[in-house]
């Protein structure tokens, strides 16, 4: 019950913030398309942030959490298996509902194969340094917002090249290529780094 | 001396710049002094406040 | 700024108490020299491929502020590696006594340097990839300040700031290196302003005796701040009892 809220919220909250836009600076083609790939990178940032907070939230109380930190099972595992699974629920909807939005946006087809493919290499970094943030702020008052705060400057990288990325594609498929590549090589780095981090950001919020 | 001043007429920029600096410099070392007497009292409140639990 | 031996908040603080008006009096000479020399022995107007005005003259403080707002961080992170490594307690103390001053010298540098802008670019914020760098730079200070108060638990605020000033450092290069470079297919080193070696050297000395200048107030500002915090968190030793009751008069 509580995965299926998790799913629809972070979704309808991308949606609703993704359609706003258009409200506010204006329907006119040229300028939706030319805003699109940045608007929806930013949504995704916001509404992953806003996921985040739960990663850890129910687990830390009700007990699950410290039984995590005692298992002889390593805690990076542990973390990456988490994120994994908090990214299928609400990373992987944004890169299925990816299309909708190109829609919206008036933009061309290259473009909404780029935007799909970069939110589904770059979401998952966002939950993994992500989760980063929600180890270090855990069961803090003001935590999503001290969150945000904490985390927005280390999604700039993604943010930059993602939104570049599906810029780029209506220009020239082919130009992409090196956004992609280093979209995944911050995926595998942050795969590599980032359950490690977490897992140390845990031990120190939680003993 | 007005040459310095105007800086060909630029003055006012160049010169709003080092006043940011100074009066951040100046605001800085000012808060800091205020703090440490805030601090030195606060704790010297609280000894007093031990001190005449502990000679009852 | 190492301070292997004095890990000992009770032997630094002293220690610390007696350099500070050496530093102050530095601060002051070498600032005061640097911007003398600044303001009278180098040219008005620049030539060159990037002509400037008598407005450059800004570059004398921004560039130092620039330049102290990174060095400073780069202090709090290794004082933050150093803590966590070791588990000293002065380290961590050390680290959030340097990240207010390294906030300053930052909103300085951008302050400055929006100044700049507006003369030479003509507006005021430009979205310039060194300045916009220095403003996500003041992000990662406010967030380390802000995660510091944020926790209750002295060892866990600690702990968990100078873990998030490390990944902060990690991901300096890359989140500065994509807002130079946002484009991968041409990526040219977008920095024609800093290339020192044509610089005259009448202004490369001035600003980098301002630069010493702000570092010997770094000093300053940052052992005080230490002070106080060392008399804080320390208040339940002897010593501290010991010199409140001095300085209170009782």
């Amino acid at each position: 019950m509580r995965r299926r809220t998790d799913v629809l919220t972070t979704l309808f909250f991308f949606v609703i913030v993704v359609s706003l836009f258009p409200l506010g600076v204006g329907t006119e083609k040229q300028v939706l398309r030319m805003l699109g790939p940045g608007v929806v990178w930013v949504a995704a940032l916001l509404a992953s942030m806003l996921a985040l907070e739960r990663l850890f939230a129910a687990d830390h109380e009700d007990g699950t959490l410290e039984q995590m930190l005692l298992t002889p099972q390593p805690l990076s595992v542990l973390v990456l298996a988490k994120v994994v699974a908090h990214w299928l629920l609400t990373g992987l909807p944004l890169v299925l509902i990816a299309p909708l939005i190109a829609l919206q946006y008036h933009l061309p087809e290259p473009a909404r194969m780029a935007m799909m493919l970069s939110l589904l290499v770059g979401t998952p970094i966002l939950s993994l340094v992500g989760a980063i943030g929600a180890a270090l702020t855990l069961g803090l008052r003001g935590g999503g917002v001290l969150l945000s705060l904490l985390i927005l400057p280390l999604y700039i990288p993604v943010l930059v090249y993602g939104a570049g990325a599906v810029t780029v594609s209506t220009i020239d498929f082919a130009d992409t290529r090196p956004y992609f590549s280093l979209l995944g090589a911050f995926l595998l780095l942050a795969l590599i780094f980032a359950p490690l981090t977490t897992a140390a950001a845990l031990r120190i919020s939680i003993e | 001396m007005s040459e310095l001043l105007s800086q060909g007429g630029y003055g006012f920029y160049v010169w709003s710049s080092y006043a940011m600096g100074l009066i951040l410099l100046v605001l800085e070392l000012a808060q800091l002094r205020r703090q440490r007497r805030i601090i030195l009292a606060r704790l010297g409140r609280l000894m007093r406040i031990q001190a005449g639990r502990g000679s009852r | 700024m190492k301070l292997f031996r004095f890990s000992s908040p009770a032997i630094f603080y002293p220690l610390a108490g007696k350099m500070i008006p050496w530093f102050a009096a530095l601060a002051a000479a070498t600032i005061l020299v640097g911007l003398f020399w600044a303001f009278f022995e180098t040219p008005d107007r620049l030539g060159g491929t990037n002509p400037q005005k008598e407005y450059y003259r800004i570059i004398f403080i921004h560039v130092p502020a620039a330049w102290l707002s990174m060095w400073i961080y780069l202090v709090v992170a290794a004082y933050c590696a150093i803590g966590l490594a070791f588990n000293t307690r002065l380290s961590f103390m050390m680290a959030n006594a340097a990240a207010p001053t390294g906030a300053i010298f930052t909103f300085l540098a951008l302050w400055t340097g929006a100044f700049w802008g507006r003369t030479s670019w003509g507006t005021w914020w430009d979205w310039d990839p060194r300045l916009t760098s220095e403003l996500i730079l003041l992000f990662l200070y406010i967030g380390y300040i802000a995660l510091h108060s944020a926790i209750d638990d002295q060892r866990r605020a600690d702990r968990a700031s100078a873990l998030l000033a490390i990944v902060g450092l990690v991901m300096i290069p890359i989140i500065f290196w994509s807002i130079n470079c946002p484009d991968p297919n041409e990526c040219a080193a977008l920095h024609q302003r800093s290339d020192m070696s044509n610089m005259e050297p009448n202004i490369l000395s001035s600003m980098l005796i301002v630069t010493f200048g702000f570092w010997m107030y770094s000093f300053v500002a940052i052992f005080m701040r230490l002070r106080g915090i060392i008399l804080s968190r320390e208040a339940d030793t002897t010593w501290v009892k010991e010199l409140v009751a001095k300085e209170q008069g009782q």
